[in-house]
């Protein structure tokens, strides 16, 4: 047994305390105590993970479990749920991101919410978020793990929502919990499914029994598996349920970067990774996750296109990067969903901060038409926002080029995958590398396009924000490393610690050797360089395009503005939704209310107690005080008793 | 030769008038006098059970019948007048204190 | 048709309309006198059916002391009979009531009609009278012998009644209004003059 494994409980907890101090003494801690406290928590979690996780390698692989039951949360019945943590190589790895990311944006929010007056609730509900997301991925049961997840929509409800005297930010609070939440009705109900066929929660009893119980392939497990996606749909923002997610951006850049970048958005993908004994038994739903994932990321690749303002290019950048998961997932690549997970977590994270570094420089200013030439003011924010561009954009050496070029090549050789889905890959990531260098081009080079009091007001952000910046920089290069290909001749380290977790009749191990061997090695290294050919070819169009002749760029638009309408307007989808969806809702509502409630449910109440009273109105007659009517009832008083006799 | 049932058929006749009277009229006094004429309704049809039975006793329950009728006009009237003194009327459905 | 059966009628409508014509006068001293007509038609009725008796006295007590003290009370209180105070509306609880006495009388008729008394022998003709029925010596020995109590109670009932008249009836020196005569006696004396 090892060392630390009694402390797994901690890992979620920290952040716990730190939430109940902070969330306790909101206005009565100075800043100072408030960041500490804020920071520590996450810190020592961050610290107890990488503990755990030395632990959880010095055992054998097929032994690399440890878990932790703290008590018994539900025994009702047949449904008996705990309150327990499960420590395999998936969850230590999620608990290193969340934890690492996590303390890095803690420390970068001390600089950048600094002027703030709801410091104090800012960071209490961050911890809270670490708090749920560390409990997500720690969960050894669904019931537990959903606890999680209704956590991160809490939290990011309420940090979207932050400053929420603005009516757009409380506007979008709502409107990414109720989208979640439409996203945890199918979740609900596919748990409810697994219940009902296996009888027990617990991610280990299913999986085991999840072979007998289900028929491979048969309509009850896909039905449980598109369910389930369709919680992952809601909380990771892909098509259908994407839309939340822009909209999102109105809260503080810290909190994009942590919830909608690196840790919240992932828990769909988690979730897929956590019951993949589930999907391998339905190659349908996992041709829906494919199909879904290179479609959310193809869609909004094109959006994020034509978008100024540089926070919701990132936002759709996320969208589409988070369909690179799902489509990992679909063809069975766990294994690189998880990874490009990671080396996203980093480069989209900082992709943020950077952001949030360019916008507190520029006062507030989040169009980038009124940016430009940025880069000699923030020089620190430039080069790292560089190397994460780089990064995303799939250069090689950097740690998004490994990633995804994982994700494409298991969507091409998969027996799960299909050129098609390649292909769709390929081309966005054409696409990102074109749009992320324009936001580059448009923010830092060319002309300064701003006016002159916030230009007199540029100044390169402090040292707590530079350096989480810096780290993540080194981690999005490094970070990388350890799933370098084999078909390069590096040992995909990534890959063979995730093994225990995905090895459930899952054919891409198999692949991935015979491509050693030989035979698929060319195709891979060929269709390697294609993509690094491509994005390079995006880049030097980019460069093009907004840098050195700035008026193709506008030539463009305005010949195909109908386009560049559609989508600056993201294809007009909130509109839709809100004509289709919602205001069928709201009438109906109204209806309900109106008419139900007023008229049919109150009136039938006040007409009973109306008749009620009408009906006592009507005895009191009998009490006139007038002695003819008293001897009228007398005299048919009598006739009734007479009457009875005679019948009798 | 009169059948029985004829004299108690009358009974039941003045027996009703005497109802009728009590509820529509409104001077205390003649509902008082509806209610002796239904007392003497009820006399008649004893007399007449007497005879019918050849019986004394139905003669015996008239004369008492007679002497309750007569205490209780008797009462009845001085309450008429204590009422008088205060309404100054005998409508009876000015004797009202409540409300409606 | 016998004597018999015409005197019956005679008496019946005699004391049908007496009644009737009582409950629909104004003057509330018509009402009495109306009332005397149909009580000596029932004495009739009562000699009719062999109890003389009970016919003197039905005379003597009731129109001649009961019904006198009625003629009293209205002189007392000085009733004219000016407001008409027979309802007549035709409201609602109007027509209520001559239902209800409707009802009543109907379901009278079911009883003597039944038979009920069938077996009494009582909704046959009236037989042949017994010697001495309807006799003073007949109705005494009753009286004093199997109801002696009822007797002796009636004296303790008429005790309380006239107890009770006189002190309900009282005039209260210095409380309230004075006794109604004097007051009302000023009005008749001016329309006399007139």
């Amino acid at each position: 047994m090892s060392e630390y494994s009694q402390y797994l409980f901690l890992v979620p907890l920290f952040p716990l305390i730190g939430f109940v101090i902070n969330g306790l003494l909101l206005g009565r801690l100075p800043r100072w105590l408030i960041s500490f406290v804020g920071c520590v928590s996450v810190g020592l979690s961050f610290m107890l993970s990488i503990m755990l996780f030395f632990d959880l390698k010095g055992l054998p692989p097929e032994a690399r479990l440890i878990t932790q039951t703290l008590f018994t949360w539900i025994p009702s019945g047949s449904l008996h749920v705990n309150i327990s943590y499960l420590l395999d190589p998936l969850s230590a790895v999620m608990i290193l991101v969340v934890s690492g990311v996590s303390f890095l944006i803690h420390v970068y929010s001390v600089g950048y919410m600094h002027h703030d007056p709801g410091y104090g609730r800012y960071f209490a509900f961050l911890n809270l978020f670490v708090f749920a997301m560390l409990t997500l991925v720690l969960a050894d049961n669904f019931l537990f793990m959903f606890v999680g997840w209704e956590g991160v929509g809490l939290c990011s409800y309420l940090l979207i929502g932050f400053w929420f005297e603005k009516k757009s930010a409380s506007d979008a609070g709502k409107k990414a919990f109720i989208v979640n939440r439409i996203g945890d009705f199918g979740f609900l109900i596919g748990m409810f499914i697994v219940f009902w066929q296996i009888g027990s929660l617990d991610f280990h009893v299913v999986m085991d029994n999840a072979s007998t119980v289900f028929v491979t392939g048969g309509t009850l497990i896909t039905a449980v598996c598109i369910l389930l996606f369709v919680g992952a749909i809601g909380k990771s923002a892909q098509i259908p349920l994407y839309v939340w997610l822009p909209d999102a951006m109105e809260g503080p850049t810290p909190v994009s970067a942590l919830i909608h970048a690196a840790t919240m958005v992932t828990a769909g993908v988690y979730m897929i990774v956590r019951t993949n004994f589930l999907y391998v038994m339905a190659p349908n739903a996992l041709l829906l996750v494919a199909i879904v994932g290179a479609a959310t990321a193809i869609y909004s690749a094109t959006i994020g296109l034509a978008q100024n303002d540089i926070k919701r290019v990132l936002a759709y950048s996320t969208v589409s990067q988070l369909g690179y998961m799902f489509l990992a997932c679909g063809v069975t690549a766990f294994t690189a969903g998880i990874f490009h997970l990671m080396t996203h977590a980093f480069f989209k994270a900082l992709l943020f901060l950077g952001a949030g570094s360019v916008i507190h420089a520029m006062s507030n200013e989040q169009d980038m038409r009124k940016m430009g030439g940025l880069k000699k003011y923030l020089p620190v924010t430039y080069v790292t926002f560089i190397v994460a561009t780089l990064a995303i954009s799939g250069i090689p050496g950097f740690s998004g080029f490994f990633s995804k070029d994982e994700i494409l090549w298991k969507s091409f050789s998969s027996q799960y995958g299909h050129p098609l889905l390649w292909v769709i890959g390929f081309v966005t990531a054409g696409l990102t590398a074109f749009y992320m260098f324009r936001v580059v081009y448009l923010t830092f080079h060319g002309q300064e396009r701003m006016d002159d009091h916030t230009k007199a007001h540029l100044h390169e952000a402090p040292k707590s924000m530079t350096v989480p910046q810096v780290t993540l920089a080194a981690l999005a290069v490094i970070g990388g490393w350890v799933g370098m290909p084999h078909v390069l001749g590096f040992t995909n380290y990534f890959e063979r610690w995730m093994e225990p977790v995905v090895s459930h009749g899952v054919h891409t191990g198999e692949s991935h050797a015979m491509a050693a061997a030989g035979g698929y090695a060319g195709a891979e290294l060929g269709l390697m360089i294609a993509s690094v050919v491509l994005v390079l070819a995006a880049i030097i169009l980019s460069r093009r395009f907004y840098n050195t002749r700035p008026e193709l760029a506008t030539s463009l638009r305005e010949r195909l503005s109908g386009l560049h309408r559609l989508l600056v307007n993201k294809y007009y989808v909130d509109e839709i939704y809100g004509a289709t969806i919602v205001r069928p809702v709201i009438y109906f509502s109204l209806f309900l209310w109106k008419i139900m409630d007023v008229v049919v449910i109150d009136g039938l109440i006040n007409g009973f107690a109306s008749a009620y009273n009408d009906f006592s109105q009507f005895l009191r007659g009998i009490q006139t005080g007038r002695v003819r009517s008293y001897a009228t009832l007398f005299v048919i008083g009598v006739v009734v008793v007479v009457a009875y006799f005679i019948l009798e | 030769m009169v059948p029985i049932s004829a004299y108690l058929i009358l009974a039941a006749v003045l027996f009703v008038i005497g109802t009728v009277g009590v509820l529509i009229c409104r001077n205390i006094i003649v509902m008082l006098m509806s209610v002796e004429l239904m007392l003497n309704a009820a006399n008649l049809a004893l007399i007449t059970f007497s005879r019918a039975l050849n019986i004394m006793d139905g003669h015996v329950f008239v004369f008492l019948v007679l002497t309750v009728a007569a205490a209780e006009a008797a009462v009845g009237l001085a309450i008429v007048i204590m009422i008088f003194r205060n309404r100054e009327t005998v409508n009876i459905d000015r004797f009202n204190l409540m409300k409606w | 048709m016998n004597l018999d059966t015409i005197i019956f009628f005679i008496s019946a409508i005699v004391a049908v309309f007496g009644a009737t014509m009582m409950i629909t006068q104004r003057n509330p001293v018509a009402s009495v006198l109306y009332l005397i007509v149909s009580l000596v038609a029932q004495a009739v009725l009562y000699v009719q059916l062999n109890s003389v008796f009970m016919a003197a006295v039905l005379l003597i007590v009731y129109a001649g002391a009961i019904l006198v003290l009625f003629l009293f009370v209205i002189m007392l209180l000085n009733l004219r009979g000016r407001e008409d105070l027979t309802d007549h509306s035709l409201s609602m609880s109007r027509f209520t009531k001559y239902l209800v006495s409707t009802l009543l009388f109907i379901e009278m008729l079911f009883v003597v009609r039944s038979g009920f008394f069938a077996d009494a022998g009582v909704t046959g003709v009236i037989a042949t009278q017994p010697t001495g029925f309807g006799s003073v010596e007949e109705i005494a020995t009753l009286l004093f012998t199997r109801y002696l109590y009822p007797f002796e109670l009636t004296s303790v009932l008429i005790v309380a009644a006239i107890v009770g008249a006189v002190v309900i009836a009282k005039r209260d020196r210095g409380y309230g209004k004075p006794v109604a005569t004097s007051k009302q006696e000023e009005p008749s004396r001016r329309q006399s003059t007139k």
